[in-house]
């Protein structure tokens, strides 16, 4: 079927030690790349504080993937992190072009802590898109 | 009282007529050019809920309809992923 970009996120408990969450990382990244998807970013935020207590956990690993996979590939990786008790929560998204195009910039730093360089860049793109639209 | 133009315009107001008047809201979104609202950002998301954490009508926040979606979307995705309270209190 068709292929399309997604991005999931983890949420992994914090129990783990630092060298057991990025095997398991590991494990998933390999899982996604054995079933036919091509990895584009990925990016560990490290332990972070949970908004509100999930398993009696107030902290938690944060692991964002994105990928071009087909579409079968997300009910087979859900699962497996459905199964997994580490994992306290997961979110997988499907990216429109706009996603991308965000996504894209925030890899190349032009998005967070320099936003000026973002802004330029931001018009330059939306501008000629407007263009299109209108006529 | 018909005086002709040039008078009536020295009429001295004692608080500027300009202080009731509302400046006119605007969608943030349109403006800036921001086609995507990132729900990994809970800073950002920060800005369209009040402080119990819920989300602030397009009223207050002058949000077209097109991107008040995408907001609430965007905190519904944040809450999920713990980056945003479901209920809380002082969040700001």
């Amino acid at each position: 079927m068709a292929n399309a970009q997604y991005e999931t996120t983890l949420i992994l408990t914090p129990e783990k030690s630092d060298s057991e969450v990025s095997k398991l990382i590991k494990g998933y990244v390999k899982f996604l790349k054995t079933n036919g998807a091509s990895i584009v970013h990925e990016e560990t935020w490290g332990l972070r504080n949970l908004a509100y207590p999930i398993q009696k956990k107030s902290t938690g690993y944060y692991f964002t993937v994105e990928y071009e996979g087909p579409t079968e590939l997300i009910a087979s990786l859900e699962l497996s992190l459905k199964r997994d008790e580490s994992v306290l929560r997961f979110l997988t998204v499907k990216l429109d072009k706009f996603a991308i195009d965000y996504n894209d910039r925030k890899h190349k730093g032009l998005i967070g802590r320099d936003k000026a360089p973002a802004k330029a860049e931001k018009e330059k793109v939306v501008q000629p898109e407007n263009v299109e639209e209108k006529s | 009282m018909s005086t002709p133009g040039n008078k009536s315009n020295d009429i001295k107001f004692l608080t500027s007529p300009k202080l009731g008047m509302q400046k006119k809201k605007y969608c943030r979104f349109k403006k800036a050019g921001i086609r995507y609202i990132d729900y990994k950002d809970p800073d950002f998301l920060l800005k369209f809920v009040n402080e119990q954490g819920k989300l602030l009508p397009r009223r207050l926040t002058g949000n077209s309809l097109k991107f008040q979606r995408k907001v609430a979307t965007a905190v519904k995705r944040a809450r999920h992923l713990a980056l945003m309270p479901y209920v809380t209190d002082l969040l700001k």
